[in-house]
This record gives C-alpha cells, structure tokens and sequence, in this order.
C-alpha cells in the first residue's frame, strides 16, 4: 500500500484541514440554531471549549485554503514541458481534452476562488462568538447575521470541497517520493 | 450625546459586531471583483502574480484579505463602542456577500467580461 508525497500531502488538505473545516463548520450552525431566537440567552459570555472549538475551525479553514492555494495548486498548474506524462500533470491533462477541460475551466475556477469565502466568514462568525457575546446575546439582528455567514462559509467550503474531490478523482495530484505503508499481501 | 453617555444607554453596543460583519461581506466582495478582474486584463494578472507558482490567485487572495483586514480595522476603530443601525449595515454586508459568491461562480464572471 503505497502513496506518493504529493497525495499524501493533498490527502491532508482535503481530508483533514477542509473535511474537518467543514464538520467543524456545520457544528458551528448547530450551535448557532441552538441558540437563535427572538430572546436573548441567558449565558452571557462562552465556555473555554466553545473557545477552542472555534478557534480550531479558524484554524483549519485558514490551513485550508493555504495549503491549497501555495502547495497543491502549483502542482495542479505546473507548465508541462513537451512530451511530459500528463498524468503528472493536472490540468494540462484536463485540458487536453474537450470532454474533460470543463473540470478546470468551470470547476477549479470556480473553487480556487469561492474557497476563501469560507474562512474568511467564519472568522468573523469566531470573533464575534468569542469576542462579542453579550452584542450576541442581546441584539437579534447580530445573532441572523452570524448564522447567515455561517451558513454562506459552510456552502462556500462545501462547494470547494466537493469540487476538489471530483477534480482530483479526474485528474489526481501525483508525484514525489513514494512512501509505503503497508506490504502487500499475496 | 456623548459616546459615554451612549454607551451607558445601550451596555452591548453593536458597533464593533457590524464592523466585523460589513467588512467580511466587503472583503469577500472584493475578493470577487479582483478575480474577475484579474481573469480579464493580462495586465491586472501580471501585476497580481504574488507567488508565480500559484499565479494570480496568490495576489487576488492577499490583496482581497489585506484590505479585508484593513477595513475592519478602521471600521472597528470608528464604531467602538457605539450602537449603529445594525437591520441597514447587515443588509449591505450580505448584499456584498452575495455578489461575492456571483463573483466567484465562472460563468457569471464570463458573462461580465463578454465571453
């Protein structure tokens, strides 16, 4: 059982930073539902783990899109030379072929930008939470316009990350020393 | 009225919530029309490739947080402690949010530069 270090690192990405971004994300929501409504919550300020918790889900959406944008990415776009095997190759082996060019032209065009929205919002969504409770607790509006943000960061990484699976399903990030975890079994 | 006395009058200004929330919808926003605008002048793209590597996503994405952070800062800084017209800046920040999220979907953007 083996895996290359370029798959191991886009397996990190994708698995552990965005997957978990996400769950943490949605956990987020369900905080947030659980305490919207029209009254305020009588628990004026947040526990040490809601602390944690949202600062590991900023963590997570910032590793995210980081380790996207300056390590994956660039292995997804490297120039192949002339007569190069495209299998390492991303997108030129996307766009290679008309019945595959749209994963990159509609697909990672689309995710290599709306990612960002995720962590962004939900950085806001953590600051107010941690920073500002009482404006939370006390004012309605705050309290919709939080959970709106929420659910805009969580829509956000959902569609990069959906986006990013099926892409690297079509075209897999490849390449580098090989690690070996497993023998196989005959 | 003195921000004093204001603050004494409301104890949970919301100032500083809706510097953070108009500023993420005003960062996201501009997020969108930086990629957009980068996907269309070759001059704009050249000028935004931070990292060549990572092309002009790495100059879209740091100009759009620096400036994200930068007018939360000064909004932040004008609305500390103050009670501001949430209903009206949260309505602005999810209309920003939304044209971000157009933005960012490639077809729309196509369709802004004509193609």
């Amino acid at each position: 059982m083996e895996l290359t270090f370029r798959e191991l690192i886009t397996a990190i990405h994708g698995m552990l930073f965005g997957g978990f971004f996400l769950m943490a994300i949605f956990g987020a929501i369900v905080l947030l539902l659980s305490a919207h409504s029209d009254r305020p919550t009588p628990e004026p300020t947040i526990s040490r783990w809601q602390t944690f918790y949202l600062i590991a889900m900023v963590v997570l959406g910032w590793a995210a899109v980081l380790s996207g944008a300056y390590i994956i990415y660039p292995w997804y776009r490297a120039i192949a030379p002339a007569g190069a095997d495209l299998a390492l190759y991303p997108k030129a082996l996307l766009t290679a072929h008309p019945t595959t060019a749209g994963w990159h032209s509609f697909g990672m065009e689309w995710k290599e930008h709306v990612a960002w929205i995720a962590p962004m919002a939900a950085t806001m969504v953590a600051f107010v939470l941690v920073k500002h409770r009482a404006a939370w607790n006390a004012h309605r509006q705050v309290r919709a316009a939080v959970l709106g943000f929420a659910a805009v960061a969580f829509l956000a990484a959902a569609t990069a990350g959906g986006w990013g699976a099926m892409i690297n399903k079509k075209a897999p990030v490849q390449g580098g020393q090989t690690y070996q975890f497993m023998e196989s079994a005959k | 009225m003195t921000d004093i006395t204001r603050a004494a009058q409301n104890p949970t200004p919301n100032g500083p919530v809706a510097a953070a929330v108009l500023s993420c919808g005003l960062g996201c926003f501009l997020l969108g029309v930086l990629a957009v605008a980068a996907d269309g002048s070759k001059g704009l793209a050249a000028a935004l490739n931070f990292y060549n590597p990572s092309g002009p996503l790495s100059g879209v994405t740091t100009v759009a947080i620096a400036l994200w952070l930068l007018c939360w800062a000064i909004l932040a800084a004008r609305w500390k402690n103050k009670p501001v017209a949430f209903g009206k800046i949260a309505g602005a920040a999810f209309t920003l949010l939304a044209l971000s999220l157009l933005l960012t979907f490639p077809p729309f953007g196509d369709l802004l530069l004509g193609r």
